[in-house]
């Protein structure tokens, strides 16, 4: 049988591909992409808690989640654009210009 | 009344800020005129409140609460009872003439109006000392006069530190210091008496102290008799703390005629009165109290006999004559105490005042062996002086005559035949430096000629301004039963017992005889010229007498310099070496660290998440240890 | 059957991220990302939250991939991505020890016995009729708030893309030339 804990794992696992995916990558795109991920590791583990407590509470924050997530695309991309028409380029290391 | 007791206490202190918004600027006469006519009204106001306690009682107001905390209720509160009123008028009485003497004698100095700036904060401050109703009010009247002294005496700040054998007194800053640090030094005693006070009785009010006295055990009344006792012989410059009152007379001349003749070394005899109800329970302390003030009369009188200088020779005068005033309080007689007081307050600052006059026509040249022959261009200075000088001695019917003769009774009255000995000897001793000084600066040959001064007379109003001095030095012996029955109202009175009645002629002409004679030397000596006798001055105990005892030179061997090493031991040893060095080791640590962090600061957004991931695996892993540790 | 599903489903979508994670290629990063969601969607099916699924379905695969898509069309996204990766030791180091933390936390015994349910799910609802329930009685506030979140990223995206829109992004390139330099 399938227990919360199957869902915690899992959505841990999935923020870790996340988080690997944050450091690895150096291009500001598949950055966005890792983030994508990790929430929706979030929105796992609350739908799946919600599920396990009868409380809607948790799928109603995987909504707001959700709403943020395409908010975030949506001026994420915009900026992403503008930075490649300036700089011609995403790659974070030859953006250094707060180096101290 | 009460406004009176406001006016009287107020008018200082208008007066004061009034001269210190003009501080900076150059002379401007009206300053003067208007803290001297400020000053007036407070003296006004005094002699008014005087004649009200005489019919009708003290007057005690509370201007506001000064210190609520707990069960600690500390007002600002004033009682004019008869003791204070006599302070007060004797205080605004000197204050007032010397304030208009100052008008002419500071005339042509740069720092006029700071000069009654500091004068009239210096009367507030005596006034709040004599005024208040309870001790710590006098505490910080106390230590308002001790600032004020301090800024006056080093008025001429100025003036470059010099060695001892050319200025004993070093320089005006350096005097002003070592008075301000000997009285630190005796505050602490005082606030340690004013503790225990508070610590055992529960309030600092005079009436609640005073009543609490007879339920308090006997070890503790001496304990804060003495420490008491302590703040007053610094104020008063009692043996040991007594170097300052001589180099104090590197300040302004004014300012000795006022602080360090007439008033505020007077302070601490004005402690002892005040506590007369305490110290009448300790015979003891009092005992001691008398036998100090005794030897400190013919101590500073000694120091009196071969100093060349004018100011130095009054001020041990004043030494000398505050040990009278110390021994008549020791011995019980407050009243007499109090009446030498105010009879010393007059003559004294006249005779300071009169030697200001001779400072000044000699441009401030103080050696009286440069001096002689002055009466002729100075003839009121020297009446003045004369006069001043014959009620210090003693002489009937001047007013010393009358509070030293009483001294003198009640120390022979008291069987301590010891005492009453050694401030006769002292009387004679008196009438000899006065003497000497008189004849040196007004009489004998006129040396000033060889050095080239021009001496002349001071201005007209300055004399006039004198003249109250004068006349009470002569008149106010006259009042003595009247004074007695008005202060005994308060203070205990001292009953002669009727041996000693019958002695009294016999006294009198015995003192008056030392004190004749003293002249009579003086006058053989030096009424024709200077005589010096090398033989003499080169003989030890001349020698020592000159050099103040070697005492402060004792004092800066002994104390000064091994303070100084230990301070220098502390700055190099523990303060450069540990305490800087951690401060030091704490800026360079974060120094460095910042300069070795600063690396992570790449500017590479990549390099930040990585920090930002292993900061948040830290986190978890640290709630987890959280967790499984609870 | 259901635990067959979630294994399968677990399986799958771990694979696919790590396919995004770890590609060159963005387009196969953003293929394989798009079909991990749309297996997430599969999750919230079987927890039971359908209308989750459904607007997991309809807005991550649906419009955020879209949006990616078109973001694409600005980027010169076909060849494969040049990048210096972070060294894999400080990767799998980083990422291991977070997953290992994270199933830690997540394994152990749950603290909270106890846990009441804030706002229980409907009886004999359906499950898009009980988070409407919620929704819009609850929440009503955070929601309309959410809206004007949108609204605002929606404008926010517009201005921000559409600048220059009319201007030639090649010959941006030159114009931008001299301050990539000072970049370097």
């Amino acid at each position: 049988m399938i227990g919360l804990g199957h869902y915690l794992i899992l959505a841990a696992l999935l923020f870790s591909i996340g988080l690997v995916g944050v450091i690895r990558r150096k291009n500001l795109l598949m950055l966005f992409f890792a983030t994508e991920i990790m929430l929706n590791a979030a929105n796992v583990a609350f739908a799946a808690i919600s599920s396990y407590y009868h409380d809607l509470s948790g799928q109603m924050f995987a909504f707001f989640i959700i709403a943020v997530a395409a908010s975030e695309v949506a001026v994420g991309l915009g900026l992403l654009i503008l930075l490649y028409k300036k700089y011609g380029t995403l790659d974070l290391d030859n953006f250094t210009m707060l180096k101290g | 009344m009460e406004s009176l007791v406001y006016t009287a206490l107020f008018a200082p202190l208008v007066g004061s800020l009034f001269a210190a918004l003009f501080g900076m600027k150059p002379k401007s006469l009206w300053t003067g005129t208007v803290t001297s006519l400020l000053l007036f009204v407070s003296f006004v106001a005094s002699v008014l409140l005087l004649q009200h306690v005489m019919e009708v009682g003290p007057v005690h107001v509370t201007l506001m609460d000064w210190i609520v905390a707990g069960d600690m209720r500390i007002p600002f509160g004033f009682n004019v009872d008869q003791v204070t009123a006599v302070m007060m008028a004797v205080v605004t009485l000197v204050s007032t003439v010397v304030h208009v003497y100052s008008n002419g004698y500071m005339e042509h100095d740069k720092g006029f109006n700071r000069f009654f700036s500091y004068l009239s904060a210096f009367v507030f401050s005596m006034l709040v000392l004599v005024m208040s109703d309870n001790f710590l009010g006098l505490f910080i009247g106390w230590e308002g006069v001790g600032v004020c002294s301090w800024l006056l005496i080093g008025f001429w700040y100025h003036k470059e530190d010099v060695t001892r054998d050319v200025n004993p007194s070093i320089s005006p800053s350096w005097a002003a210091n070592e008075a301000f640090i000997m009285n630190r030094i005796a505050d602490l005693g005082m606030l340690v008496g004013i503790f225990l006070i508070y610590w055992n009785v529960g309030s600092l009010q005079y009436d609640e102290v005073f009543a609490a006295v007879p339920q308090m055990s006997h070890t503790l009344l001496v304990a804060i008799g003495i420490f008491l006792f302590i703040g007053a012989m610094g104020k008063s410059a009692q043996f040991p703390l007594h170097t300052w009152l001589a180099d104090a007379m590197e300040g302004p001349t004014p300012v000795s005629a006022l602080i360090h003749a007439a008033t505020m070394v007077t302070a601490g005899v004005y402690l002892v009165i005040r506590a007369h109800p305490l110290y009448s329970s300790i015979p003891e302390v009092g005992y001691f109290i008398a036998l100090l003030g005794t030897f400190v009369a013919i101590f500073a009188a000694s120091m009196a006999l071969v100093n060349r200088d004018l100011k130095r020779i009054i001020a041990y005068s004043t030494l000398s004559q505050l040990g009278y005033m110390f021994a008549a309080a020791g011995l019980g007689a407050y009243w007499v105490a109090l009446f030498h007081l105010a009879a010393h307050a007059f003559f004294k600052a006249l005779l300071f005042l009169g030697a200001g006059n001779v400072m000044h026509a000699m441009h401030d040249e103080l050696d009286i062996f440069k001096m002689g022959g002055l009466k002729k261009v100075m003839r009121w200075t020297y009446i003045y002086m004369g006069v001043a000088s014959l009620a210090l001695c003693g002489i009937w019917p001047l007013a010393g005559f009358y509070s030293k003769d009483t001294i003198l009774e009640v120390a022979f009255n008291e069987h301590t035949y010891g005492i009453w000995f050694v401030l006769w000897l002292t009387a004679g001793l008196t009438a000899f430096y006065s003497f000497r000084l008189v004849f040196l600066t007004f009489w004998s040959d006129e040396r000033y000629k060889k050095y080239g001064f021009h001496p002349h007379e001071v201005q007209k109003y300055v004399l006039w301004a004198m003249a109250p001095l004068g006349i009470l030095a002569v008149v106010f012996g006259w009042w003595k039963e009247e004074f007695m029955e008005f202060v005994t109202q308060l203070l205990p009175a001292y009953e002669v017992s009727e041996h000693t009645h019958h002695m009294v002629p016999i006294l009198i002409v015995v003192t008056s005889a030392i004190a004749i004679g003293g002249i009579v030397v003086a006058y053989v000596l030096y009424h024709k010229r200077l005589r010096r006798n090398p033989k003499i001055e080169a003989s030890l105990p001349y020698r020592v007498l000159s050099n103040q005892y070697y005492i402060p030179i004792l004092y800066e061997k002994a104390i000064s310099k091994p303070y100084a090493e230990l301070a220098d031991i502390a700055w190099k040893e523990i303060d450069m070496q540990v305490v800087d060095a951690t401060v030091d080791g704490i800026a360079k640590l974060v120094e460095e660290s910042g300069d070795e962090t600063r690396k992570m600061q790449t500017g590479n957004l990549s390099d930040y998440l990585k920090w930002m991931a292993a900061g948040a695996i830290i986190l978890a892993v640290l709630a987890i240890v959280a967790v499984v540790k609870s | 059957m259901e635990t067959f599903a979630f294994y399968l489903f677990s399986i799958l979508i771990v694979g696919l991220f790590c396919v995004t994670v770890m590609s060159r290629n963005i387009l196969y990063a953003m293929t394989s990302l798009a079909a991990g969601m749309v297996l997430i969607s599969g999750l919230f099916f079987l927890l039971g939250a359908d209308f989750l699924g459904v607007v997991q379905l309809i807005v991550y695969v649906g419009a955020v991939m879209a949006l990616y898509a078109f973001g694409m069309m600005f980027f010169d996204a076909t060849g494969t991505v040049k990048e210096n990766n972070t060294p894999a030791t400080t990767v799998f180091l980083l990422g291991g020890l977070s997953a290992v933390v994270l199933v830690v936390i997540f394994a152990a015994p749950a603290i909270g016995g106890n846990v009441h349910a804030l706002y229980p799910t409907p009886e004999g609802a359906t499950n898009p009729q009980a988070v409407g329930l919620v929704l819009f009685t609850k929440y009503l506030i955070p929601f309309e708030v959410a809206a004007v979140m949108l609204l605002v990223a929606m404008i926010a995206g517009i201005i921000l893309a559409g600048k220059k829109m009319d201007k030639s992004l090649s010959r941006m390139k030159d114009e931008s030339a001299v301050s990539e330099k000072d970049v370097k």
